[in-house]
C-alpha cells in the first residue's frame, strides 16, 4: 500500500520544472503562432481560427495525413507479428542469448540520419548492394528516385529493419518472465503449441506488447529524419509524411501560422489515438 | 529445435546486411565506389578514416555529440531518481495525472518543437551550447527514465525502506547506500535508453547548435550535400557513429531484456 504524502511533490519538482520548461513554453509559442499571420520582421496579425479551418479543408493536409496513417499502419502490421515470431523462436538461455540481443539492438543505436544515409547507399541502383541485387541479379527494375512503389517499399523495409528489434526485445522480456510451471502444466494437459501461445504466452506478453505498440505508434507517427534523408519525400510527394510536410511549411516556406496550426492538430491526433489505445488495452485490467 | 533457430539467424543476417555494406563502402576509394559494383573493397584504403581523425571539424563532431549525450544522461537520471521514488512509494495530489502528462511529452513530434526550441534557447542565451541540446533532449528522456525507474523501484519491497529507518538511517544515506544498489540494474537500463535516444536524435540537436556544439550528424549532412557526394567519407563517418552505441549495449546486455518487463504501462 502506498502512503499518502504531499511532500512527495518535492521529489517530483525538478522533473516537473525541467519538462515544463521544455514542453509548456514551446507549446505556448506554437499556440501563439497558430492564431496569427506574419510577413517577417516580427510583425504579427491576429487571424483567429483561420489557419485551422484552412488546414482541415486542405487537400495537401489530407493527403499527408493519409500517407502517414498508411505508413504507420503498414509498419505496425509487419513489425508486431514479426517481432513476436522472432521472440518466440529465440533461445531462452545460454551463450547465444546475449549475442542475439546485442546484434538485434544494434540498428536502434545508429543515429537516424545515418540510418537514412546507410539505406540510401544500400539501395543505390547500380552501386548499392540492394539496388544491384534487384536490378542486375533479379532483373527487377528498382529505382526509388523514379518509382513511388520502390520508394515506399524501401522506407517500410528500412523501418522494419530499424525497429522490429524493439518489439523483439519487449516480447522476449515478457516471455522469459513466464515461470516454467506454466509450461509443465500445459504439457500435462496435452496442450498444442498454438494453445500454449494463445492461452499462456500471449496473455503474459499483453503488457509489454501494449508498450511496444504504443511506442511504435508514437515514434512512427512522428518519424522525420530517416525518410527525409532516404527519399527527401519524393519522388514527387509520394513519401512526404506528415512531419516532412510540416517542416517544409514551417522552415521551407516560413509559414509559421499554418505550420503551428498543423503542429497542434498533429499532436492532438497522436494524443487521441494513444489515449484510445491505452484505455482499450488496460480496460480489462481495471476490472 | 534446429528449424526454430533459423528464424533469428535469418533476421540477424537481414540486420547485418546494410551495416556490412556501410562498413565495406568506408574502406573503398571514391573511384572504386563510383566505377561500379564490388562486393568487397578491391583496393583497401584507410584514407576515409584518416581524414576524419585529422580534420577537427570531423572529430569535434564526435566529441560534441558525446558531451551532450553524457550530460543529458546524467541530468535525466539525476532528476528522474527522486521523482520515480515518489511515484513508486507515495500517493499525492495529482500523481496519476502528472504521470500521464509526463508520458504525453514522448508523443510530441520533434518537428513541432524545432522552431520554438530555437527561439527559447536563443532567448535564454544557451544557443549553440552542449547544455542546450542536453536540456532539450530531457523532454523525451526524463519521462522514459521515470517510467523505467518507477517499474524497478516498485519491484523492491517497501519493508526495505522501513527496516532502514528503524535502524536509524537518514533518508539520503538510505537512498544512496541501500536503495540505489538494489536497483542498479534499473539505473543501467534507464541510462542505456537515455543514451540511446539522445545519441540517435538529430533534428533538435541540429536546430540548437551552429558551430561550437555541432553534433556529428550535422557535419555528415553538410558533407552529403556539399562536398560532391563523397560516399566513402560519409560511410566511414557513419561506421564510427555505430561504435559508441555498440560499446554501451555490450555493458547492459544482461539487463535489456528485463528492462521494460518490469516497467508498468
Amino acid at each position: 500500500m502506498k502512503t499518502e504524502n504531499q511532500k512527495a511533490w518535492f521529489f517530483v519538482l525538478p522533473v516537473l520544472l525541467l519538462v515544463a520548461f521544455n514542453a509548456l513554453i514551446p507549446m505556448m509559442t506554437v499556440v501563439n503562432y497558430s492564431v496569427q499571420e506574419t510577413f517577417g520582421n516580427n510583425v504579427f496579425f491576429f487571424e483567429g481560427l483561420r489557419w485551422f479551418e484552412q488546414l482541415l479543408n486542405s487537400e495537401r493536409f489530407h493527403a499527408a495525413l493519409g500517407r502517414q496513417f498508411m505508413f504507420t499502419g503498414i509498419i505496425l502490421a509487419i513489425e508486431i507479428p514479426l517481432g513476436i515470431i522472432i521472440a518466440l523462436s529465440m533461445p531462452r538461455q545460454g551463450f547465444w542469448v546475449p549475442v542475439c540481443l546485442v546484434l538485434m539492438a544494434l540498428p536502434m543505436l545508429i543515429p537516424w540520419n545515418v540510418v537514412g544515409a546507410m539505406w540510401n547507399i544500400f539501395a543505390l541502383p547500380d552501386i548499392g548492394l540492394l539496388g544491384y541485387l534487384m536490378n542486375t541479379t533479379l532483373g527487377i527494375n528498382y529505382d526509388m528516385t523514379q518509382s513511388p512503389f520502390a520508394a515506399w517499399a524501401t522506407i517500410i523495409t528500412m523501418d522494419v529493419w530499424h525497429w522490429t528489434s524493439l518489439v523483439v526485445l519487449l516480447s522476449y522480456a515478457g516471455l522469459v518472465s513466464i515461470p516454467d510451471a506454466y509450461y509443465q502444466a500445459a504439457k500435462i494437459d496435452g496442450a498444442s503449441p498454438f494453445k500454449v501461445f494463445r492461452y499462456i504466452q500471449l496473455p503474459k506478453m499483453k503488457q509489454v506488447l501494449t508498450i511496444a505498440i504504443l511506442l511504435r505508434f508514437m515514434d512512427s507517427f512522428n518519424i522525420y529524419t530517416e525518410p527525409f534523408v532516404l527519399t527527401g519525400g519524393g519522388p514527387g510527394n509520394s513519401t512526404t509524411l506528415l512531419s516532412i510536410d510540416l517542416v517544409k511549411i514551417a522552415l521551407g516556406q516560413f509559414d509559421l501560422g499554418p505550420a503551428a496550426a498543423m503542429s497542434l492538430i498533429y499532436f492532438a491526433i497522436t494524443l487521441l489515438v494513444s489515449w484510445l489505445f491505452y484505455t482499450l488495452m488496460t480496460k480489462d485490467d481495471a476490472k | 529445435m534446429r528449424k526454430r533457430s533459423l528464424i533469428p539467424i535469418i533476421y540477424i543476417l537481414f540486420l547485418m546486411l546494410p551495416i556490412y555494406w556501410l562498413v565495406a563502402m568506408s574502406f573503398k576509394t571514391t573511384n572504386e565506389i563510383l566505377s561500379g559494383f564490388s562486393l568487397f573493397p578491391q583496393t583497401f584504403t584507410l584514407a576515409n578514416y584518416e581524414k576524419i581523425f585529422t580534420d577537427p571539424t570531423w572529430y569535434w563532431g564526435y566529441i560534441n555529440s558525446i558531451i551532450y549525450v553524457s550530460l543529458n544522461t546524467v541530468i535525466s537520471i539525476a532528476v528522474a531518481l527522486p521523482a520515480a521514488y515518489a511515484f513508486s512509494r507515495y500517493r499525492f495530489l495529482g500523481d496519476k495525472t502528472l504521470f500521464f502528462w509526463l508520458l504525453t511529452n514522448r508523443m510530441a513530434p520533434a518537428a513541432v518543437f524545432a522552431l520554438p526550441f530555437f527561439q527559447l534557447y536563443s532567448a535564454v542565451g544557451l544557443f549553440d551550447t552542449h547544455l542546450a541540446v542536453a536540456l532539450a533532449h530531457c523532454l523525451f528522456n526524463i519521462p522514459l527514465a521515470v517510467w523505467i525507474l518507477e517499474g524497478f523501484m516498485s519491484g523492491v519491497p517497501k519493508e526495505l525502506d522501513e527496516t532502514a529507518y528503524v535502524d536509524g538511517y537518514s533518508f539520503p544515506r538510505f537512498f544512496v547506500t541501500i536503495f540505489l544498489p538494489s536497483i542498479k540494474a534499473g539505473v543501467g537500463v534507464a541510462a542505456f535508453f537515455c543514451f540511446m535516444f539522445s545519441w540517435v536524435e538529430l533534428l533538435l540537436a541540429k536546430t540548437l547548435t551552429a558551430v561550437a556544439a555541432k553534433p556529428i550528424a550535422a557535419t555528415m549532412t553538410k558533407t552529403a550535400s556539399s562536398a560532391g557526394y563523397e560516399l566513402g567519407l560519409l560511410a566511414a563517418a557513419g561506421t564510427l557513429t555505430i561504435i559508441p552505441g555498440a560499446i554501451v549495449i555490450y555493458f547492459v546486455r544482461n539487463y535489456i531484456a528485463k528492462g521494460f518487463a518490469l516497467g508498468r504501462v
